[in-house]
């Protein structure tokens, strides 16, 4: 998955919003555990997945995550022993002893896995909608090093995928028996070193050692536009919602001894809220080409 | 004043027996555009990398003398000072471009040196409208072709407007028509900036017509260094593997080489000796074309495409319904510009991929040669990586290759290993080998004695052979039939007399310098055609 710009108010908006509006929904599926508001952030992250126009990725890291957080539900379910409804007896197990499956341990493991899923879909978004070069220059007045490295290895994602297939398709012409895992193990690692090498000299080159932090106003000033503005209001009230709703209770959740999740009036507008501040910068297509 | 001054520079890499440099004295002034030339392993990249300051404080090793760069001695100035009077381009680009966007990519040397938000901006447009890449400059990084990726490349290596740019191959991985563009671009940078350009190269045909001076290396010493003329002079003496087709040709017929096809036409021209352009086919034997995508009897082909289709799911069609068979013993060129298809259909000849639509038949194992042979090797001992036989036959079987580290090999020994490994029988029996054999750009980055070597070694083979290749000279070299591929459809099918002879980028120096006649490509069939029609002249007049 790699970024793509595209026609979307948020490929529009300045990637200092963007990145706030991804850790703010992230910060959400972190604070927040009542089903109906992980729920409204779940759908909130389809909504901007669809509005971005990245949705075909999303999905995509989607179908990664959801066996993920099936995975997480399950082993929570068989590991966790609080609550008090058994539904399932699944007798004496090596190592567990008696596994009794309760409802209250099988809905906090759906809880931990949809959150799983939901931070796993906050970072698809991100690579799939935010500038990684827009990105480098944010962080490059604290540390430029670091922030190129991180693109760096973000752009060589591709380059040695393709490296990966090159190498797959000469082992295939290759006749005979196909070698050992472990020597093509190791001519992948020369490979890799190789490549890391040129792309070392092709930095040095390009004068990376002698890189200085930037002066105060080194970059062309860029005036905010409305979508700037929407993203970044989002990026602040999402996580704002979220922490607001948990500590005037609106969002309670508890699955020990019983199951308690009530879905009142509270519950309901924190996760409309949620939504609508999501996807409201969404709604305006002005000046997004 | 001088940009590059190197004075006694001799340089060894760290645990190297033999100096790659030795004694090396070389001074390049503003706006010179100067060609390296040399055979591989003959202290090119290597003098390159001195100048950009990689050599020593990047590889280490041993290093003496003095290189002075724009008025900073390398020996106290890395390649981070280096890098706002050096423009660097190295021979791959993919491994040189470093960010998402072709705009960030070339805004990054100028961020380095912290140059203020409006420079920034005004340097990337600047050089993005030198270069005409404006187009590109929204585009990411990993979805251009090579030929955009090199110029992106270059364009990052000028936009701090270097004093100074070296390049190593920048063309190996082009097309002619782009790899043309590129030159002419420099000769056009050095003449409006006053940048001196320094270029490695081994298709020197191509680019010492548009150079002030060559220097030609051999064993890590400068052994000529003098205008190309000068040079093509030493070279047709003392290094002939250096010397173009065409000083082959001029020299062939007792004139004084020069570089470049105009003056080549023009030496021709004063002495009398340029033939008649419509001097016939029949005159020179050559059987008429074929028209394109005519099929052969199936009998006797060792491989057969019939009507192949690929159309990539949501994306182009690469090849349109190509028709080609190969005999057995025959040897086959495919040309074409990059993205014409050519390394598609070796693919499809080979198996790796299938046809959406379509047959592709052989009557045996397909070997097939990639374009990095690196990806070939992975065992630890060259005598692990073929059979005992496979090796011999391309020239590797001496004993001091057996226990040499296959990746410590040069660029053309890899190549004949990886060679080794898909000409190899099944399980090592030479008795099982293929049937036939592809190569996908073998020659790329092949000084020309390697790639007379690697001619020689495909005429000896019994296999039906079919090579994609950009190098005419190469062509010339081996191929009995050229089919040359435009939009994933064979448009020309014939002998390469007939397909290359009379063309501009697809066509030798010696078929240009002659103007295609008697459709002859090789340097000594030029001197014989020549030869030939003065005598017949001669005796007309007598």
């Amino acid at each position: 998955m790699i970024y793509r710009r595209r026609a979307s108010p948020m490929h529009a908006a300045r990637a200092g919003a963007t990145c706030a509006y991804c850790a703010g929904l992230a910060i959400a599926a972190l604070v927040l555990s009542a089903p109906l508001a992980l729920a409204a952030v779940a759908l909130a992250l389809v909504g901007a997945a669809v509005g971005a126009g990245v949705w075909p990725q999303i999905r995509r890291a989607a179908l990664f995550a959801l066996p993920l957080g099936l995975l997480v539900m399950v082993v929570n379910a068989i590991v966790v022993r609080d609550g008090l409804t058994v539904i399932a007896r699944l007798g004496n197990w090596p190592v567990f002893g008696q596994v009794d499956v309760t409802l209250e341990a099988t809905v906090a493991g759906a809880v931990l896995g949809l959150r799983a899923v939901e931070l796993i879909l906050c970072g698809a978004l991100y690579t799939a909608a935010v500038d990684p070069d827009e990105v480098l220059r944010l962080f490059r007045r604290f540390s430029f090093h670091s922030a190129l490295t991180a693109t760096l290895a973000t752009r060589m994602v591709p380059v040695l995928a393709r490296d990966a297939r090159r190498l797959a398709d000469a082992q295939r012409c290759r006749p005979g028996r196909p070698p050992s895992r472990a020597a093509l193990m190791r001519a992948a690692t020369s490979g890799v070193l190789d490549r890391a090498l040129d792309v070392a000299a092709a930095l040095e080159v390009r004068g990376y050692a002698a890189a200085q932090r930037p002066r105060r106003g080194w970059e062309r000033q860029r005036p905010y536009s409305r979508h700037d503005l929407a993203f970044a209001a989002a990026g602040v009230g999402i996580p704002v919602l979220a922490i607001g709703g948990r500590l005037v209770g609106w969002a309670r959740f508890s699955s020990d001894p019983a199951l308690h999740a009530p879905v009142g009036v509270g519950g309901a507008l924190l996760a409309a809220a949620l939504l609508a501040c999501a996807l409201l910068p969404f709604a305006d297509r002005k000046g997004i080409e | 004043m001088t940009v590059l001054s190197l004075e006694h520079v001799t340089y060894s890499y760290p645990g190297a027996a033999a100096p790659a440099l030795e004694d090396v004295s070389v001074e390049i002034g503003p706006g010179e555009l100067v060609v390296l030339a040399g055979a591989s392993g003959s202290g090119k990249s290597t003098l390159l990398r001195v100048a950009n300051g990689l050599v020593p404080h990047f590889h280490g090793g041993e290093f003496a003398g003095r290189a002075i760069v724009a008025g900073m001695d390398t020996r106290e100035h890395g390649p981070g000072d280096l890098a706002g009077a050096v423009g660097t381009l190295f021979q791959d680009p993919e491994t040189q471009v470093v960010m998402g966007t072709v705009r960030a990519e070339l805004a990054l040397p100028l961020e380095n040196r912290s140059e203020p938000g409006p420079a920034v901006a005004r340097g990337v447009e600047e050089v993005a409208l030198a270069l005409g890449i404006g187009h590109l400059l929204e585009r990411l990084t990993s979805e251009l072709s090579g030929g955009e990726l090199q110029r992106v490349a270059l364009g990052a290596a000028l936009v701090g407007q270097p004093r100074l740019i070296v390049l190593d191959e920048p063309t190996s991985q082009l097309d002619p028509v782009a790899g043309d563009e590129l030159i002419t671009l420099l000769r056009r940078l050095g003449e409006d900036f006053d940048t001196a350009i320094v270029l490695a190269e081994h298709r020197l045909e191509r680019c010492l017509p548009f150079a002030d001076r060559a220097i030609g290396m051999r064993g890590g010493r400068v052994a000529c260094d003098g205008t190309p003329g000068e040079f093509l002079d030493w070279a047709s003496v003392a290094a002939p593997e250096l010397a173009t087709p065409g000083a082959h040709l001029l020299s062939g017929l007792g004139l004084a080489p020069v570089a470049g096809v105009k003056a080549g036409r023009s030496a021709l021209r004063a002495a009398g000796l340029l033939p008649d352009r419509a001097v016939s086919r029949s005159d020179t034997g050559a059987p008429e074309t074929r028209g394109p995508g005519r099929r052969r009897r199936a009998d006797d082909s060792a491989l057969e495409l019939d009507r192949v289709w690929y159309e990539v799911d949501r994306g182009p069609t690469i090849l349109r319904s190509v028709s080609v068979s190969v005999r057995a013993g025959e040897r086959v060129a495919l040309m074409g510009r990059n993205g014409a298809g050519k390394s598609t259909l070796l693919r499809h000849a080979a198996g790796l991929m299938r046809p959406t639509r379509g047959k592709v038949r052989s009557t045996g194992r397909v070997a097939l040669l990639l374009q990095n042979p690196t990806d070939y090797l992975i065992h630890d001992r060259v005598e692990l990586e073929a059979s005992p036989a496979a090796l011999a036959t391309v020239g590797l079987g001496d004993a001091a290759y057996a226990r040499r580290h296959p990746r410590d090999l040069s660029g053309g020994e890899k190549q004949r290993l990886a060679l080794a490994i898909v000409l190899d029988g099944v399980g090592g029996d030479l008795n099982q080998k293929a049937a036939v054999v592809c190569l996908d750009e073998p020659t790329r980055g092949m000084d020309r004695r390697r790639k007379d070597e690697l001619a020689a070694l495909l005429c000896e083979l019994d296999a039906a052979v079919l090579v994609a290749t950009h190098d005419p000279e190469f062509v010339a070299a081996f191929a009995q039939r050229v089919i040359l591929l435009a939009d994933g459809a064979p448009i020309a099918d014939g002998l390469p007399s007939e397909v290359l002879a009379g063309g501009t980028y697809f066509a030798t120096e010696t078929a240009r310098i002659l103007g295609g006649a008697g459709g002859v490509l090789r340097p000594q069939d030029g001197v014989a055609l020549v030869s030939g029609s003065l005598v017949s002249g001669s005796e007309v007049g007598a």
